[in-house]
């Protein structure tokens, strides 16, 4: 089985467009520092709040990587980071006791939406955007409609997750490296990642392989939800509390799948990793801060950001022969 | 698979149903007393500048934040994301050019309506060592107060618009806010309503602080006066619906009196659609913006506008130069007059060649480039 | 079967299996709909029907154009931002003055093909997948208009740019009302049930859809293809755009939410996403039937969040009935 799965492009070699990404980026902001005269930004305190700017989008991010890999997609995000800041604030209610079951609840919450998408698209076929859009909506209208504000808050020791640091760098900005290494570790080395590939790039041949496609697509979906679900802790913590447009606003949906793609990881499934995720999550925190640092109002930024994605996705693509819908 | 799924997404729901809404207490009577204090209050301050006026409040001494100048200004930006905000962020960016004497540079950091950017921003600001004092306009109160705090620790803080759950920055500068606004409009509508008059109240949306202690105060007010609502509805701020949803009232129950609104974005498309419907126009309140005044005016209409007023992203530069230059301020808080436009005044805020959604009471005239800056023509 | 592309065999076998979709949204609609006439019977007089029709208009014109895209294979989500585009455009262009509405609703037209074909030339040229090109477009187009209007609009639309929108003529026989949304309606759909399924063109949207190599070896020109179904769509976008700041006036978020909304009545109605099947009567009565929902889920007054559940829990049921018919239909 393995012999065939291996036909499938695996993570083997990073490839260069990630690392070009990382030095891009980091040359961008250094040049900007220096450029507006903020050198103090190189500072410790400056890289670290670059770092920490990557965190919530780098969390969904690489959950978004695993469902895009296999070929599927994932809208209900945004919605299910919502869902998980305010169930966490709520049960805790500033209590430090609630902590524990208030995290295995959202988790729990994430794996079932988890495995609820993966069933529905791979069980049921329906197309993953219409899936992932038509459990969103049904996420934000329960939330919605039981909560309409920031609902309840975080103990004092549950912020330490956005807020704790060794040293100057904080636990998160660690959290997430630890995060991307771990997945890297399971979409290059373990069989499960290996099938993810395989379903990617080819679900009828991983199938005729002896892969179990369905479970597979269930567990890239429940993946996704899980970080999402933590994402969701993440902001809950930073932001003391759950509000039911937290994923919404963050526009965590669109912005997590563009970051995967401009990473280098193709939209179709099958080729692609995590790193590059990474470097389009640290490419879109980069640009926040340097267009700061120059000043740069917001509708411009539209527009460069919307470039950036078609730009870095047609670097990739451009070459391809196939045709693309 | 799918039934289970069903049942699961059911048991959901049932689950979020009983624990439903341990709101945030947006009906306070204390503060609506406080309000209504604050209305019957005389603005102190220079004549015919309500940006640099206050009602009550104390002054306290920055004398330790005295430097000498020219400034470095920073701001935190929730967001640009209506049009209020875009007038008053041109407010601010003109009062800075007036003062552009006293202001080396003036840095802004936009967070697009997101808590985790802006406490991002703020924090970049706070270690960029670029500043002399940071305004805050925060995107919601509890999730930016930590940040508030920090920046607090290292610099001056000047806040507006929404406040932040800390009393660290120097001032707080705000109008009378919600309360007052619901105060005002219900008062209205409660004198010129006709015995057993029908009231639609329409909404924006839900949850947000600064909008449903509009409709709680103005809610209090017709209830005490017997004043029969037929219901409130969210439009979400959209023309079309706001159109929608009036037309299925005036069809339901033959005929609306008035509109109570609480925000005027669609005051217009909801007047529309009694003049499609072949109705005669209903008393209704709506907010300054220009295309409200100029219907108004052109239709006389029975009609009130009160005002968030965009002014107070000027006041928020104003506060922060007088700390920096060691002059006292009003603070912790500091409440701005929140004038209403009536019948009486209409005709000094309708001006036909500014944009429509421009808000009348920017207190921009005498500011640098009035009104090419703000879309007006000249 | 879809591989035998060009083929004598299909066109038949698709006739069937629209005439089974149509079927489907129709009925929704038309049960939906006696519902809201039965808990308001004043949308059962022509006037109230009318009033729907009037309502539902530009969502339907949204969604015969997104049509295009999807039954080609693609999505496009760039609508949204051009249909705040062209009202904020519009008002900045008309600026009030009634001289103006034509040239601008030329010029507005202008800028839609201008974005379609982008589209269409980022898909087909740079090879990028057309949910990133277009959300790519969508970002670009709405800091566009940001950037035009400074954040706001800045003029008015005129009464005579408005009237496609908002004019209702009264007095006509029969019928007693007729907004003239409703004949941009009957107008533009019957266009897009043309060039759908009349022309050769619509033959070969469908074909790219189904199978753009094998197309492609049939001699259809798939690129070019593929950017005139963008066009279109863009187009829809320009006219739905009119219709609603015609019907609401002038405001900023008009568009927000628009596209996936085109895309979920389409669903609705039939259309298969990646391509390949799908009829404009499907599109428009499943825009109708979200609209009959949207109104009488407000009638029994759920609260507004609710209202999107419901339409989460009808978009998958669509599509997977439609997936299960598909499947059992061999």
């Amino acid at each position: 089985m393995t012999a065939i799965v291996s036909g499938a492009p695996r993570p083997r070699r990073a490839p260069p467009a990630p690392l070009f990404l990382f030095v891009g980026s980091l040359f961008l902001y250094v040049g900007v520092a220096i450029w507006t005269g903020q050198t103090s930004q190189l500072h410790t305190e400056g890289w670290v709040g670059l770092l920490q700017r990557m965190v919530a989008l780098g969390i969904v991010g690489v959950g978004q990587t695993f469902v895009i890999l296999c070929g599927s997609i994932d809208l209900s995000v945004a919605n299910l980071i919502s869902v998980g800041a305010v169930a966490a604030s709520f049960i805790m209610q500033g209590r430090e006791a609630m902590m524990l079951p208030a995290v295995a609840v959202v988790l729990a919450i994430s794996v079932v939406v988890g495995a609820i998408n993966g069933a529905i698209i791979a069980g049921l076929r329906v197309n993953p955007l219409i899936a992932t859009l038509g459990v969103g909506l049904v996420l934000q209208g329960l939330l919605s409609a039981s909560f309409t504000d920031f609902a309840g808050s975080v103990p004092q020791a549950f912020q330490a997750f956005a807020y704790g640091a060794v040293g100057p760098v904080p636990y998160s900005v660690l959290g997430l490296f630890a995060l991307a290494l771990a997945a890297w570790w399971t979409l290059g080395a373990t069989r499960f990642g290996a099938h993810l590939y395989a379903v990617g790039g080819n679900a009828e041949g991983a199938r005729l392989a002896g892969v179990r496609t369905h479970l597979v697509m269930v567990g890239a979906h429940v993946i996704c939800s899980v970080l999402a679900g933590v994402t969701g802790l993440y902001l809950a913590s930073r932001l003391r509390s759950g509000a039911p447009w937290v994923g919404r606003d963050g526009v965590y949906d669109l912005e997590s799948i563009a970051v995967v793609v401009i990473g280098g990881t193709l939209l179709a499934g099958g080729r692609g990793g995590v790193w590059g995720t990474l470097a389009g999550v640290l490419l879109f925190a980069t640009l926040d801060a340097a267009l700061n640092m120059l000043g740069v109002p917001a509708y411009p930024k539209l527009i460069l950001r919307g470039a950036i994605v078609i730009l870095a996705v047609a670097a990739y693509a451009a070459r391809t022969r196939e045709h693309v819908a | 698979m799918y039934r289970i799924s069903m049942g699961i997404l059911a048991a959901g729901a049932a689950v979020a149903f009983a624990t439903a809404a341990a709101a945030q207490n947006f009906d306070d009577p204390k503060d609506f007393a406080y309000a209504e204090e604050l209305l019957k209050m005389k603005p102190q301050g220079p004549e015919g500048k309500p940006w640099e006026q206050n009602l009550g409040g104390k002054e306290v001494d920055t004398s330790k934040y005295k430097k000498p100048g020219p400034y470095r200004i920073c701001f935190s930006n929730a967001g640009v994301d209506n049009p209020w905000r875009v007038v008053g962020w041109t407010d601010m960016q003109a009062q800075v050019d007036k003062d552009k004497a006293d202001i080396k540079s003036f840095s802004a950091a936009d967070a697009e309506g997101k808590d985790d950017k802006q406490i991002s921003d703020i924090n970049s600001f706070v270690s960029g060592d670029s500043c002399d004092i940071l305004i805050v306009s925060p995107n919601t109160t509890a999730a930016l107060t930590p940040a508030v705090e920090a920046a607090c620790k290292k610099l001056p803080v000047v806040v507006f618009d929404r406040g932040v759950l800390t009393q660290c920055p120097v001032t707080f500068v705000n109008p009378i806010g919600g309360y007052g606004w619901g105060i005002q409009t219900a008062n209205f509508i409660a004198e010129k309503l006709p015995k057993g008059g029908k009231v639609l109240g329409l909404r924006i949306l839900p949850g947000v602080d600064v909008l449903e202690t509009r409709w709680s105060a103005a809610n209090r007010i017709f209830k005490e006066k017997g004043i029969n609502v037929v219901g409130a509805e969210f439009t979400g701020g959209d023309n079309a619906k706001t159109k929608s949803i009036v037309e299925d009232y005036i069809r339901r129950f033959g005929k609306i009196d008035a509109i109570w609104m609480d925000a005027g974005a669609t005051a217009v498309a909801a007047i529309e659609a009694f003049e499609d419907a072949g109705q005669p126009n209903p008393i209704i309140t709506g907010e300054d913006q220009e295309d409200f005044l100029v219907k108004w005016q052109k239709e006389k209409l029975t009609a009130f506008a009160p005002t968030y007023p965009t002014y107070q992203w000027r006041s928020a530069i104003i506060a922060s130069l007088k700390i920096l230059k060691g002059e006292p301020v009003i603070g912790p808080t500091w409440k701005l007059p929140q004038p209403d436009i009536t019948e009486a005044t209409l005709a000094t805020y309708v001006d036909p060649k500014m944009p429509p959604l421009h808000y009348a009471m920017c207190g921009c005239k005498d500011l640098p480039g009035y009104p090419q800056r703000w879309g007006g023509k000249p | 079967m879809t591989t035998t592309v060009a083929g004598e065999g299909w066109p038949r076998g698709r006739a069937i299996a629209i005439a089974k979709h149509v079927n489907a949204a129709m009925v929704v609609f038309v049960v939906l709909y006696a519902v809201v006439g039965i808990l308001q019977p004043s949308y059962l007089e022509p006037a109230g029907l009318m009033n729907f029709l009037r309502r539902s208009a530009p969502l339907a014109i949204l969604a015969s154009g997104q049509l295009f895209v999807l039954a080609a294979g693609g999505f496009d989500l760039s609508m949204s931002a051009l249909v705040t585009l062209t009202v904020i455009g519009g008002s900045m262009l008309a600026d009030n003055n009634p001289d103006n509405t034509w040239w601008t609703i030329g010029a507005l037209y202008g800028i839609g093909l201008a974005v379609g074909a982008l589209n269409g030339l980022i898909v087909s040229f740079l090879k990028v997948p057309s949910i990133i090109a277009t959300l790519g477009t969508l970002l670009c187009v709405d800091g566009a208009a940001m950037m035009w209007s400074g954040g706001s609009p800045r003029g008015y639309l005129p009464d005579n740019f408005r009237a496609f929108g908002r004019l209702v003529l009264h007095d006509v026989p029969v019928i007693g009302t007729f907004p003239i949304a409703v004949g941009v309606l009957i107008v533009f759909t019957l266009l897009a049930w043309w060039g759908l399924h009349v022309t050769v063109f619509g033959q070969r949207v469908f074909a790219v859809g189904d199978n753009p190599r094998a197309a492609e070896l049939a001699g259809v020109r798939v690129s070019a293809t593929r950017v005139a179904a963008f066009v279109i769509s863009a187009l829809s976008a320009v006219t739905g755009g009119i219709m609603l700041g015609g019907f609401g006036g002038v405001s900023v978020g008009v568009g927000s939410g628009l596209a996936l909304q085109a895309i979920a009545a389409c669903v609705i109605g039939g259309v298969q996403l990646m391509g390949g099947r799908g009829s404009v009567v499907g599109a428009v009565a499943g825009a109708f039937s979200l609209f009959a929902l949207f109104t009488l889920l407000n009638l029994v007054g759920l609260p507004q969040s609710l209202r999107d559940t419901a339409q989460g829990l009808i978009l998958i049921s669509a599509v997977a009935s439609g997936a299960w018919r598909l499947r059992h239909a061999g």
